[in-house]
């Protein structure tokens, strides 16, 4: 199970977890705690641990009021929906029409404020969530440590020396400091598993489609998807069982699955696991490899029959994905044009002048190194060689896992090659991109992943990473409740 | 592999509408050309009659119905974010 953060803010009661969301809900149902209580207890939380900055903003005066509602609900006998009166954060690339504003972490959006919500923030204030504020991220999501954030990095619950992993290190952190029961993060290319490996949460990322994306701040479209950091992978399955399903606003969306609750764990004897061969290698850290093999072992003693699985063309995933997503970004990024939101030079004196200054100036580092390595690779010239044969490849390796679904109901290894890293550690960008060189494969095959807190490796947790075919995550979801258990 | 000199960048950058100093496109050509030569591996992959994936999920031609759905965002909310506006329009600086 989940370690507890070993360097911990001093006030009392920052340790304590909190419960299940299924029973936290119950509780403030039945009036043995109120919401109000609840919310006020998350910002003690949150400002208590100010020195990670994990959160961005919080909409206190929001939250209390909702949750002051909530109660007078409760109180009428009014007790509707799942999570009625459970607060969460959300990163900062989900709108919100609050008080807050959505800034993705850059000075481009730093004064840009939302005229609509995103619908998973919708369906989960539906469900009675309430909405506490939002969390820090790389700029536009575009990094693997949150460092890349405009407005500062996160610091790592375990260690503030070190990074919480990114793009979405401020709600990984959130969740492991327990700010909240659960937030939300993106994940395009790791970026919700990483930083739940580095902080020791949960962190599960959906196929590709089930949760609607309307109001999401894209970045590569054809790899973005939603999902929850949380506790527990019960947890998990309950927040993805409220964002789940099609949306008119979202066209991509597909349909979901009946329920994402997790009732009795899967059965472990005599489950098909294949540990990926490409995910042990030498690029692995020695001590990664050996702590992850002992988890595998634990799975073998409850009987699941464990082989090791060739995917052939995951070693070059990454390099994939670093042609696939940085085209889709300088897509994705050419709307802040200084014109209809988001930052602009005033001094400006054509509209030429407007974009040119407008975007270098808005922009960090990282989103122009993205964007022009995606506006070099669809240029023309250049288009056949990198980004159509990207995309072929890309055919290659969902090959890869079709074939070996056809034999494994799960594919196991770990979530990263290293524990978390130190802060100002990765100056290199193709050394930061490696980081997520075993998250990158799940997210192009466009297949449910979930990173599950598995120990610790010299006082820093690490994660185990499971896998299962596109449309399984149920499937997914019940064969992680009954890994927790046993590792 | 492939060079990248600092006129790439300033001619990527203005391709991108991203205006980039010489100073800053000097440190931008080398990871560039690290990032080109890191994804150069591909090269080597056969993909010999492989067709392209282009999006996962299968759908194709999501339809609607052809209906009115009522906007509740109003003009001003809209145009709230925009720098600057007139008359109810967003105003742009001259094109030429």
């Amino acid at each position: 199970m989940s370690a507890i953060p070993r360097t911990r803010p001093s006030r009392q009661g920052q340790q304590q977890q909190w419960p299940k969301l299924a029973e936290l809900a119950g509780q403030i149902k039945n009036g043995e705690r109120s919401a109000v209580e609840v919310v006020e207890a998350c910002i003690e939380r949150a400002e208590a641990a100010e020195d990670y900055h994990g959160i961005l903003k919080l909409e206190i005066t929001a939250a209390r009021e909702r949750a002051e509602q909530i109660d007078q609900l409760v109180a009428d006998g009014e007790t509707e929906g799942v999570l009625l009166g459970v607060p969460f954060l959300a990163k900062d690339n989900f709108l919100t029409n609050g008080q807050a504003e959505t800034t993705a972490a850059s000075h481009m959006l730093e004064t840009f404020t939302a005229p609509y919500q995103a619908t998973a923030i919708e369906k989960l204030e539906a469900a009675g969530a309430i909405m506490l504020g939002k969390t820090n991220l790389d700029e536009f999501a575009h990094g693997s440590s949150t460092e890349n954030s405009a407005f500062g990095s996160t610091k790592n619950p375990y260690d503030p020396q070190r990074v919480p992993g990114g793009s979405s290190g401020g709600s990984a952190a959130a969740v492991a400091l327990n700010i909240v029961p659960f937030a939300l993060g993106t994940d395009t290319g790791g970026s919700i598993r990483l930083p739940a490996s580095f902080c020791g949460t949960v962190g599960y990322k959906p196929t590709y489609g089930l949760v609607s994306r309307f109001g999401v701040i894209a970045m590569a479209s054809s790899t973005d998807v939603i999902g929850p950091l949380t506790r527990s992978s019960h947890d998990a399955g309950f927040v993805l069982d409220v964002l789940a399903g099609r949306d008119g606003r979202d066209s991509t969306t597909i349909a979901r699955e009946e329920t994402y609750h997790i009732g009795e764990p899967a059965e472990l004897s005599g489950l098909r696991v294949g540990v990926i061969k490409e995910h042990m290698g030498e690029h692995v850290g020695r001590g990664m490899r050996s702590a992850t093999w002992e988890k595998i072992k634990a799975l073998e003693r409850a009987g699941a029959r464990v082989e090791e699985v060739e995917l052939p063309h995951d070693s070059v995933a990454l390099a994939i994905y670093y042609i696939i997503a940085p085209a889709e970004i300088s897509s994705n990024l050419a709307r802040y044009d200084g014109i209809k939101y988001g930052y602009y030079t005033s001094s400006a004196d054509s509209l030429e002048e407007t974009y040119l200054q407008s975007r270098g100036e808005g922009f960090g580092d990282e989103p122009i190194r993205r964007m022009l390595t995606g506006t070099f690779v669809l240029s023309s010239g250049y288009q056949e060689a990198y980004y159509k044969k990207a995309q072929k490849v890309r055919t290659l390796l969902r090959g890869d896992y079709e074939t070996v679904f056809g034999t494994y109901d799960v594919l196991a290894g770990p979530m990263s090659p290293t524990t978390a890293f130190k802060l100002g550690e990765k100056g290199d960008p193709v050394a930061m991109y490696q980081s997520d060189d075993l998250a990158i494969s799940a997210n192009l095959a466009g297949i449910p992943s979930i990173s599950l807190p598995a120990g610790e490796i010299d006082g820093l947790p690490f994660g185990l990473q499971l896998q299962a075919p596109a449309g399984r995550d149920k499937r997914l979801l019940d064969i992680a409740a009954a890994v927790e258990g046993v590792i | 592999m492939t060079r990248i000199s600092r006129d790439d960048i300033t001619k990527l950058g203005h391709l991108a509408r991203i205006g980039i100093s010489e100073e800053v496109a000097g440190t931008l050509a080398p990871q560039l050309e690290g990032i080109l030569d890191y994804v150069a591996q591909l090269q080597e992959v056969d993909t010999e009659a492989i067709e392209a994936t282009n999006q996962v999920t299968g759908l194709r031609d999501v339809w609607r119905e052809d209906e009115v759905i009522p906007s509740h965002y109003s003009r001003a909310e809209l145009l709230a974010n925009a720098p600057a506006t007139q008359d109810g329009y967003i105003q742009v600086r001259r094109v030429l």
